[in-house]
């Protein structure tokens, strides 16, 4: 399993198998895993980690989306040259593509997993002949599963990805888990005169509790809807975010009470109420305000990479409790076992909801990286996550949030790996300081 | 959406119970299937919506049956004459039983069977006139010659075989051991009856042979039991018929597909007793295979499937075995899949999740090592081993107990002195009845299903 770490997008490309995701080591001339040749996969274009397009319609509709341009497709590298056409296009410029589909749910679509390389190429079999990713023989049965080898398939949730002009988002299973438990929401509003709000949410299921998934999904959902809902009223975006962090609680503890129709089969993951962390950034009037519980965090990036990078949030977990609390340094809290055991999170069994949020007043323009540990694990300071960021991140930020993502899965991908980017421009001669902390 | 008229036609379902977390290189997958048929028999359950209904017969109305009685009449029923006088009075009251419009014969069995009635090799169908002619014939039937079961299944094989029904049940009571045919002859004559129609087999006394009698009931796929007591006959006979007289639909089949590389390690029914079926596939397509089940009314069963699959990376997820319930088609074409669950497999670094035993896999592992337990301690009573046998009865008073199976427990204190259940300390009794070891021994296989 060992993965070169590498922070060069090229050579994420070969770094797994583009028929069954093993990863490979350097000069594998085949897949040990499925025997997939290598030599037939093309030469990578530079610097374009993940192309996707809308999410492509589930039955008739596919049918008119036949000319390459308008072709449901979510790629790796598998087009020489080509990529151009299957370029996610920016809203509101998408010369080619498919005139029925609106700029703006183009771009909100959750991207098809692109671990389906060959499924939607013109080489392939006709429509409806869905082979296998693990096997490449079998066809995929009505449950997700292969028919000949048994493999489950790739789902909607192992790979996400949304952009939203200003801000983008990109979520992924990783390597070693069997089911993206990840969630995140972005959106854009605007405030009562008019000016721009930008928020993004991301939330990590707790894996030990049950249905993590549902979790971290009605959790970003439900505090995105919050800040759609207060923002615009003229609620200051503190008060927004903290109130946002509650309706997300709530939503999260209101799982608990659904009997889900799969838990009786599964006595394991019945074990205890699902359960999730959050974190949330709103750029709003000039201030960038955090909102988080659990171990979810948010950096800040200065486009001037000569000022330094700053981790804005402080983790509910054993380990910063324990380095706060002046018991342990650094090294050793985290050395511990128990490091990343978190003591804050959204869900019925949570011990008393404490949502920390925190305000900035920016004095010069960065990025702001909202993330799971999925992504930290492998870029725990504010400067290793700033060597993380490609250096245009601000100007192409779901391309940044794809390099981080594949930043990860190069180190290991032993998470779910969600990454939210927002651009925080400052017109240059403003000025001012951090305002205040809760 | 409401369902006011009673439906005969049966729904199945499937239910999976299993842990489907494996540590990395785990490649054992065990879960238990849980069927239950509902909507049909006399009971009239609650259907399950989204289950395809059973086409084999119009809805309200029951499912054709033809029930053939085979009556012991060697000679030693006469010994005590109370015997044969009570056979003869059970065999009455199940024809009483008999649903109006069922065929049906009687089949006296010594070392040849013998046609009681009607005769000719023709069923007649149950009503108030042919049902008092039957209780009629019963009074002919007297005791005298061997026994070869062999001989009277294979009768009612062919009085069955000629009936154009739905559901083709025999009831089989003995009170001696096979003894005029060799034990290859019975086997063959198993063989050729499995799967053409579905046996209940009692022994009544404590001269038959709990193994043969054991064996009949599994491989006609019916229940095992003893009537020590003839007197108690009667109420077991109406029991039995009125049980066949509830079955719906017959020739269900337990159908396992699994991808390339799975291995399966066993197939077992697990409640209400336990039952091997690994050895009864029958190869249904690629890589699938069908286990027999037989008939079913308004019931609930467990099945224990347990597959090898291939090893895979941490966080990968493959489908382990897809279980279906078959109907074949009577007609020759394909068979219709009455309900289907699937039985996963996920690679996981967490230990916790990897190494829970799903309970109830738990519970009917349990169950499966006390009926084996339970022939294992007799056997070595029989054969002189008494050390051998105080510690699988141990081990059987342990596991019932801890299990709750209350009726094998009780069973087995009246074999064992219990000193401490929980440790499974006991001693042999030295004075054991016939009946209640044969008891015992008859049913072990029985199991209760885990508390909920």
């Amino acid at each position: 399993m060992g993965v070169k770490m590498s922070q060069n997008p090229q050579e994420t490309a070969l770094s797994k198998c583009p028929g069954c995701e093993e990863p490979l080591e350097p000069g594998d001339l085949f897949c040990g895993a499925c025997g997939y040749d290598l030599s037939a996969v093309p030469e990578p274009p530079q610097d374009h980690p993940t192309i996707a397009m809308a999410v492509p319609a589930e039955n008739g509709a596919a049918a008119a989306a036949r000319t390459p341009a308008a072709r449901p497709a979510a790629v790796r590298f598998d087009e020489p040259g080509g990529s151009g056409d299957f370029e996610l296009a920016a809203p509101g410029a998408a010369p080619g593509v498919a005139p029925a589909s609106t700029p703006s749910a183009e771009a909100s679509a959750p991207a098809p997993d692109p671990r389906t390389p060959a499924a939607e190429l013109p080489s392939t079999p006709p429509a409806g002949t869905k082979l296998c990713v693990a096997c490449r023989a079998g066809r995929v049965d009505n449950d997700g599963y292969c028919e000949n080898c048994g493999h489950a398939q790739p789902r909607e949730r192992d790979h996400m990805e949304q952009e939203l002009g200003s801000v983008a988002a990109v979520s992924d299973r990783g390597l070693r888990h069997h089911r993206n438990e990840d969630s995140f929401a972005v959106s854009t509003t605007a405030l009562p005169d008019g000016s721009p709000a930008v928020v993004a949410i991301v939330c990590d299921g707790v894996s030990s509790a049950s249905r993590p998934d549902e979790a971290s999904a009605a959790a970003a959902s439900a505090a995105n809807e919050a800040l759609l809902e207060s923002l615009p009223r003229g609620t200051h975006p503190q008060q927004a975010m903290h109130e946002a962090i509650v309706a997300a609680s709530e939503s999260v503890n209101s799982l608990a009470e659904e009997p889900g129709q799969a838990m009786e089969h599964d006595p394991h993951r019945h074990r205890n109420a699902p359960a999730c962390t959050l974190v949330g950034a709103v750029m709003a009037g000039g201030l960038l305000v955090v909102g988080w519980v659990g171990d979810s965090r948010v950096y800040w990036v200065p486009d001037d990479r000569t000022n330094p990078p700053a981790r804005l949030t402080e983790d509910d977990s054993w380990a910063a409790q324990m380095v706060s609390a002046g018991l342990m340094n650094e090294a050793e809290a985290y050395a511990d076992e128990r490091a990343h055991a978190i003591t804050g999170w959204l869900g019925a069994d949570a011990y008393e909801l404490e949502p920390h949020t925190a305000s900035f007043k920016p004095d010069r323009s960065g990025l702001v990286v909202v993330c799971t540990d999925g992504l930290w694990n492998y870029a725990e300071s504010a400067a290793e996550m700033a060597a993380a960021v490609p250096a245009d991140a601000q100007l192409r930020p779901l391309h940044g949030a794809q390099v981080l993502v594949g930043h990860a899965l190069d180190g290991g991908g032993h998470d779910n790996v969600t990454v939210a980017l927002l651009p925080f421009a400052v017109p240059p001669q403003g000025a001012g300081s951090a305002c205040g902390n809760t | 959406m409401a369902n006011f008229s009673k439906s005969n036609v049966p729904q199945f379902s499937v239910e999976v119970y299993q842990n489907e977390y494996l540590p990395e290189g785990g490649r054992e997958v065990n879960a238990i299937v849980t069927v239950t048929s509902t909507g049909g028999g006399t009971t009239g359950g609650v259907p399950l919506s989204g289950v395809a209904a059973t086409p084999t017969h119009v809805p309200g109305q029951a499912p054709k049956a033809a029930v053939v009685i085979m009556v012991d009449c060697s000679g030693s029923m006469d010994y005590p004459p109370t015997k044969m006088r009570n056979a003869r009075d059970a065999t009455a009251a199940a024809i009483d039983t008999l649903r109006d419009g069922t065929s049906f014969a009687v089949v006296g069995g010594t070392h040849v069977a013998k046609e009681v009635y009607p005769g000719n090799g023709r069923l007649a169908v149950a009503d108030a006139r042919t049902k008092a002619q039957a209780k009629e014939a019963l009074r002919a039937l007297s005791a005298g010659g061997g026994t070869a079961i062999g001989t009277w299944l294979r009768l009612t094989d062919r009085l069955l075989g000629a009936a154009d029904v739905e559901i083709r049940h025999g009831i089989l009571l003995t009170d001696g051991r096979n003894e005029h045919e060799a034990p290859e002859d019975l086997r063959a004559a198993l063989e050729s009856c499995a799967g053409r129609f579905t046996c209940d087999a009692r022994g009544v006394g404590t001269d038959w042979e709990v193994k043969e009698v054991t064996a009949i009931a599994s491989a006609l796929l019916g229940t095992a039991d003893i009537v020590a007591d003839p007197a108690g006959l009667a109420a077991d006979f109406t029991q039995m018929m009125e049980n066949a007289m509830g079955k719906e639909v017959a020739d269900v089949a337990l159908r396992l597909w699994t991808p390339v590389g799975v291995e399966i390690k066993f197939v077992k029914q697990v409640a209400p007793a336990v039952v091997d079926l690994t050895d009864r596939r029958t190869e249904a397509g690629p890589r699938a295979g069908d286990y027999p089940t037989g008939s079913w009314g308004d019931e609930s069963r467990d099945y224990h499937v347990c597959v090898k699959v291939p090893e895979a990376g941490i966080g990968q997820e493959m489908l382990a075995s897809r279980v279906s319930l078959i109907l074949p088609d009577p007609s020759g074409g394909a068979p219709q899949t009455l309900s289907q669950g699937l039985v996963r497999a996920v690679w996981t670094e967490d230990m916790a999740a990897s190494t829970s035993i799903n309970p109830q896999v738990a519970h009917y592992t349990g169950q499966a090592e006390l009926a084996q337990v339970i022939q294992q301690g007799l056997d070595a009573r029989k054969s002189g081993d008494f050390d051998g046998a105080t510690a699988k009865l141990g081990r059987a008073v342990q596991l019932a107990s801890a299990s709750g199976n209350e009726d094998t427990a009780k069973l087995l204190s009246k074999v064992v002195d219990v000193v401490d259940a929980a440790t499974g300390t006991v001693r042999l009794k030295p004075k054991v009845a016939e009946a209640d070891s044969m008891t015992l021994e008859t049913r072990s296989t029985k199991t209760v299903r885990v508390k909920k």
